[in-house]
């Protein structure tokens, strides 16, 4: 488990970040009288915090930048892809649509919200590790906020409810049938009432990994 | 994108006092899902945006006293698709939320979002305009009823005029024996825009007569399109598969689509006959309609 977790240097600084957003979306012009400030008031990941955002800002901002949560990963930045994926009093939402003064008062949820340490993973973030669901795993957060809600809603989801329900939840590496079965093999070890998915750790521990 | 002041309404009064102060320079904003997209993109530049989530009004979706069905404009589609009352009301209008984008829009997009953005590729609208549908638009002057076949003027464009709002959708009951359908082709991916959607009621009677019947198409004009010459040739016949395929023709002298990566207009024209064939023919043999 050593190669992932905190501690790691990111390449991806939070200017270059910027960058890119004013890039895509630049405030060419300021609009409105006051431009109107508002304090917000939510939950996230079980914590209440508190901040004041223009009108404008998106929720991803807010999580990533204000605060630095990055675990939610921005993609297209039109709603599109699912890898800013959250839950928002439980239901999946792309946060780089949200504007952030809609989450006033709700539960939002992102990865760093799931598992108090990485000895205790959730089924699904576990099976996603065994399945290989993930390569390069810029998706995967996405991918596991939409799993997540999925298995809340519906515990033991067939094949077709799986595909249907993660359909906008894009990945390039995977093929999508190492996803879909991460997913089938969380719920049945929840349904089971194991805490741990059977098999190994793709490509994390040494004998037994297969295909990875 | 221009940056702008966000003023939240808490009712519909208030919500029209706001559009009408800040007119040409105010936008009504429900879901956001659309509308920020296109601000981004700079097609829609409001100095002021009139929040509308929070106008409890505009929320929630009942069954009607004559078995009809009201569904108010600040619905999520999600809410839609899992209302008991839509899917007592009509299975098919259930399962044609649910086939809106994906589970993340349909959390955040409203029905009414929807319909006043006005996008002729959407699901919903040539849904509701083949249950017979009707807008109620309320102003500073009161509220009009605009059935959705005219709702429609052109790309993103409605009847809802500046200072107005959509207030609630309105549906009449359903005949006894009307069955409904919606498809849609989608040669890429399920989450895509579709190259063409259809959506159809039916009622027949004794020996196939046709007694009641409504076609209407998405992505093939640029507003959602009711299909009345075919519903014309369908009207009052003896239905027959061959008499349903000749009546499908007439629809590629209705539609006008645009040649895009979804197809050239041409292959949309064809498309569009197709489709309205299957949808009316799984009606008539009950393969895919729904009571």
């Amino acid at each position: 488990m050593g190669r992932v977790g905190p501690g790691r240097q990111p390449v991806y600084t939070r200017q270059a970040h910027l960058d890119v957003i004013s890039d895509l979306f630049p405030l060419t012009e300021k609009g409105g009288s006051g431009l109107s400030k508002h304090q917000l008031r939510f939950q996230i990941n079980g914590e209440i915090r508190e901040v004041t955002v223009p009108a404008h800002r998106r929720l991803i901002d807010v999580i990533r930048e204000d605060l630095e949560l990055t675990g939610t990963k921005e993609g297209c930045s039109v709603g599109v892809c699912g890898a800013c994926t959250v839950l928002v009093d439980g239901d999946p939402m792309s946060a780089c649509i949200l504007p952030a003064l809609f989450v006033e008062g709700c539960s939002v949820q992102t990865i760093e919200g799931l598992a108090p340490d990485l000895e205790h993973l959730t089924p699904l973030q576990d099976a996603f590790i065994r399945h290989g669901g993930f390569q390069c795993g810029i998706c995967t957060p996405g991918q596991i906020m939409a799993a997540t809600a999925l298995l809340a809603d519906t515990p033991l989801p067939t094949t077709d409810e799986v595909k249907r329900w993660m359909m906008g939840n894009l990945c390039r590496c995977t093929g999508y049938y190492k996803i879909v079965e991460s997913i089938l093999a969380a719920a049945d070890t929840m349904a089971s009432g194991t805490s741990t998915v059977s098999g190994p750790r793709v490509g994390l521990q040494g004998p037994g990994v297969k295909g990875a | 994108m221009r940056e702008y002041d966000y003023h939240q309404a808490s009712t519909t009064a208030e919500a029209l006092g706001l559009l009408q102060q800040y007119g040409d320079d105010g936008h009504a904003m429900a879901g956001g899902a659309s509308l920020l997209l296109m601000m981004q993109q700079g097609l829609i530049t409001p100095g002021h945006v009139i929040g509308l989530r929070g106008i409890k009004e505009l929320e929630g979706i009942s069954a009607l006293p004559n078995g009809g069905l009201e569904i108010r404009p600040l619905t999520t589609h999600r809410q839609a698709e899992r209302s008991p009352d839509v899917l007592s009301y009509c299975p098919t209008l259930a399962e044609n939320f649910s086939r809106v984008a994906t589970i993340r829009i349909r959390n955040q997009g409203t029905v009414g979002g929807n319909l006043v953005h006005a996008d002729p590729a959407q699901d919903p609208p040539p849904m509701l305009m083949a249950l017979d549908g009707e807008a109620v638009i309320t102003g500073k002057n009161g509220e009009r009823t605009v059935p959705l076949d005219g709702f429609f003027r052109d790309f993103f464009e409605t009847v809802v005029a500046d200072g107005e709002l959509l207030t609630a959708i309105r549906l009449p009951p359903i005949p006894q024996g009307t069955k409904s359908t919606y498809i849609k082709f989608l040669p890429r991916t399920e989450d895509d825009y579709a190259t063409v959607s259809v959506a159809a009621t039916l009622r027949v009677g004794a020996d196939n007569v046709c007694q009641d019947v409504r076609v209407a198409l998405g992505s093939a004009a640029p507003v959602p399109l009711r299909a009345k010459k075919v519903e014309q040739a369908v009207r009052g016949q003896r239905l027959t598969p061959e008499l349903i395929n000749s009546a499908a023709e007439l629809v590629r002298e209705e539609v006008d689509p645009i040649s895009d990566v979804r197809g050239s207009a041409n292959y949309k024209r064809e498309m569009a006959r197709v489709w309205v064939g299957r949808a009316l023919r799984s009606l008539l043999d009950g393969s895919n309609g729904r009571s």
